[in-house]
């Protein structure tokens, strides 16, 4: 492949590589999210490191074996591993156990609202448990691909094989089965509650407009999806799989329907993982050569945030404020930038 | 795209109808003494009773891709499963799939022909199946899970064989036979077999397709091991040869062999092949070629699995290597004589 090497004056593409906090974590990364002012990057066993905006690492032990989900609403992390335990870290380091599968299954997929609730699976069974209330469970037809919460909290979105199934685990009886063949994994509601999106086995995503379950086809991806991520105020949809972002509209009450893409950020590699700025039409992307770009969704402008040529990006986000953006590579070089 | 640096990750399948003693085998391989990690995905609703750090359940979820292939089915939980378990990289050495007596082998194969994150992080090494030389003729004749798994077989562990008569052992081993010629054989006693006879077997690498020579024809009544070659010795159906060796016709599993040491011409072959496979691929269980093209000093080889297939030029033609091209096919009411056609209009005449 050729390289992306701008050179170092070049005019075409700014550079902020310079002022990066280099980290070095010193083990596998899967995913980084926000807590409070300080990342924290989730290992791939085991261990959570935090950074404070120092730079300063910190590493918490959490799991006994492999993390396998992890969810963060900015004041505490939920993750799921092998060790069949769903286990929270909070702002300070604390770490709580949530739940134990009883027969020590793998915890898949978990999910968390603001409100405190939250939601694991292990096999086929979505739990689901709010403040004092009582744990609840739904079985789905096969294995969870994914969770996530509406934005109200109070529903539960479950993909699955062939489908996703909308649940409000507070009412009973209440499960509705949104149907589309081929295995579901990723879920995720639009900001406005209007649009259910799930990432697929196949190179696509599906769609569905909830006030009457239309169908919304999103394919055309050379590689798997495995990231989404809404831009601020829910306009679009930016997603990773492609050698480009790929941004679907979700402005109009159509969503994406008979809609092209926007397509942003073009590099010869495979966009790997994309995190939309929380205030301003911003995104950041990493790429599987280990590139990291901030565009501005207007016009596609891109800063260059690392170079090429190191293990795909594998965890990118921002800080709730969105002053802070951290990344890392999957063997845990990672960074931080202070805007 | 940026390649992977780490090796991939070997995975063995372990299948055979239910009794047949895969539990037997896994723990004979995950016992001994050879210093590798194994990490084990059996059935969550099968046997316990295996002694290993690394065991995950499996739901063995079956899906079917949108692809408009109907027999393009792959297993959900192994890519899920996979997927957590490269996050535990360097802490296991090798895989090993066990499946339920009934599964059919296919969509395990297949998970590893489509799905691009597993197939960057592991290989598949070898489908392994256990089978009982008491009840597997019986099993062959009720049981289509049975004959499914040893048509997809690389290597058939004939297990059991104490319990049997020589007469009873030949009668199983030449049904075997007559469903898949191409599996190295081991009889053995509670699945004592070499580790090296079902592990590391490379079935589906494509630098190591070679042996696509039957199997059977060492396969007589002789306790010792040496090959053992009938040149131009042609067998029919349904005799005595007086070892004890029958040749049977299974009525709906065979398998078709095709030779020519004419040379093909690829831009006749490949359509021939792909189309081939689309239309036929739910009948087609398994295929392996290795090619000699009109005007090409490489080699080419491909195998597939139902409708899937991979391909690619190997290596040199050596001097006087024989450039002979060789098709394998096993499947389920194939139709031979289509295919012999096809592939004899691909000859460069």
């Amino acid at each position: 492949m050729k390289e992306f090497t701008p050179p170092a004056d070049s005019a075409s593409i700014v550079s902020v590589t310079e002022r990066v906090k280099p980290l070095a974590l010193g083990m596998v990364v899967t995913s980084v999210h926000f807590l409070g002012n300080r990342a924290a990057f989730v290992g791939g066993e085991e261990n959570v490191a935090f950074v404070d905006d120092q730079g300063e690492i910190s590493k918490v032990a959490v799991h006994s074996g492999g993390i396998l989900s992890a969810a963060s609403d900015g004041k505490r992390l939920v993750m799921g591993g092998d060790d069949g335990k769903v286990m929270s870290l909070d702002t300070k380091g604390e770490v709580t156990l949530l739940a134990t599968d009883p027969k020590r299954r793998w915890i898949d997929a978990v999910a968390l609202h603001p409100d405190g609730a939250y939601a694991w699976s292990a096999g086929k069974t979505a739990f689901f448990k709010s403040g004092k209330s009582e744990e609840k469970s739904l079985e789905v037809p096969s294995t969870v691909g994914g969770l996530a919460f509406a934005p109200k909290g109070q529903r539960l979105a479950i993909a699955h094989y062939n489908g996703a199934t909308l649940w409000f685990p507070n009412m009973t009886g209440s499960a509705e089965f949104l149907p589309w063949a081929g295995s579901h994994l990723g879920v995720t509601f639009s900001p406005d509650n209007k649009f259910l999106v799930t990432t697929m086995h196949e190179s696509a995503l599906h769609g569905w407009r909830l006030a009457d379950n239309r169908h919304m086809r999103m394919t055309g991806y050379p590689g798997r999806v495995r990231s989404m991520s809404w831009s601020a105020g829910g306009k679009a949809l930016a997603t990773s799989g492609a050698d480009t972002v790929i941004l679907w509209p979700f402005a109009s009450k159509d969503g994406p329907m008979g809609k092209e893409p926007a397509m942003l950020a073009p590099l010869q590699a495979r966009v790997s993982v994309v995190a939309c700025h929380p205030k301003n039409d911003i995104f950041a992307a990493g790429y599987s050569d280990g590139t990291v770009l901030m565009v501005r969704l207007e016009d596609g402008a891109e800063i260059l945030v690392r170079r090429n040529g190191t293990p795909p990006v594998a965890a990118l986000a921002w800080n709730a404020k969105g002053t802070l953006l951290a990344f890392a590579d999957e063997n845990g070089d990672g960074g931080l930038l202070e805007l | 795209m940026s390649e992977a640096t780490s090796p991939k990750i070997p995975v063995t399948v372990l299948t055979g109808y239910l009794g047949a003693g895969k539990t037997t085998l896994l723990n004979r391989i995950l016992s001994e003494n050879h210093g590798k990690k194994y990490a084990v995905i059996v059935n969550e609703f099968g046997e316990i009773g295996i002694d290993n750090d690394l065991i995950i359940g499996a739901d063995e979820e079956v899906f079917e891709m949108n692809n408009g292939c109907i027999c393009c089915t792959v297993r959900g939980d192994l890519v899920r499963i996979m997927d957590g378990l490269m996050k535990r990289k360097g802490k296991f050495d090798a895989i090993i799939v066990e499946t339920t007596g009934l599964a059919d082998p296919a969509p395990v194969a297949q998970t590893f022909f489509v799905d691009e994150d597993v197939q960057k992080n592991a290989r598949l090494d070898a489908v392994v199946t256990v089978a009982d030389a008491k009840w597997l003729s019986d099993r062959l004749k009720d049981a289509p899970e049975a004959k499914n798994q040893i048509a997809f077989a690389d290597v058939i562990v004939l297990n059991k064989t104490d319990l049997v008569t020589k007469a009873e052992l030949a009668e199983v081993e030449a049904r075997i036979r007559a469903i898949n010629p191409y599996a190295k054989l081991h009889r053995t006693e509670r699945c004592s077999v070499a580790l090296a006879d079902v592990l590391d077997r490379g079935a589906f690498d494509l630098d190591r397709i070679l042996d696509i020579e039957p199997d059977f024809l060492n396969a007589e009544d002789h306790d010792h091991d040496h090959d053992h070659h009938h040149h131009g010795h042609d067998h029919h159906h349904d005799h005595d040869h007086g070892h004890g060796l029958k040749h049977y016709h299974d009525e709906d599993m065979q398998s078709l062999s095709l030779k020519t040491d004419k040379p093909l011409d690829p831009n006749v072959f490949m359509p021939w092949l792909q189309n081939l496979v689309q239309v036929e691929g739910g009948k087609i269980l398994r295929s392996k070629g290795i090619l000699a093209f009109h005007d090409d000093d490489d080699r080419y080889v491909f195998q597939g699995v139902h409708m899937m297939l991979e391909g690619n030029h190997q290596r040199k033609w050596k001097d006087g290597e024989p450039r002979e091209s060789r098709l394998v096919f096993i499947g389920r009411e194939l139709p031979q004589d289509l295919i012999r056609q096809g592939f004899e209009s691909c000859i460069v005449s």
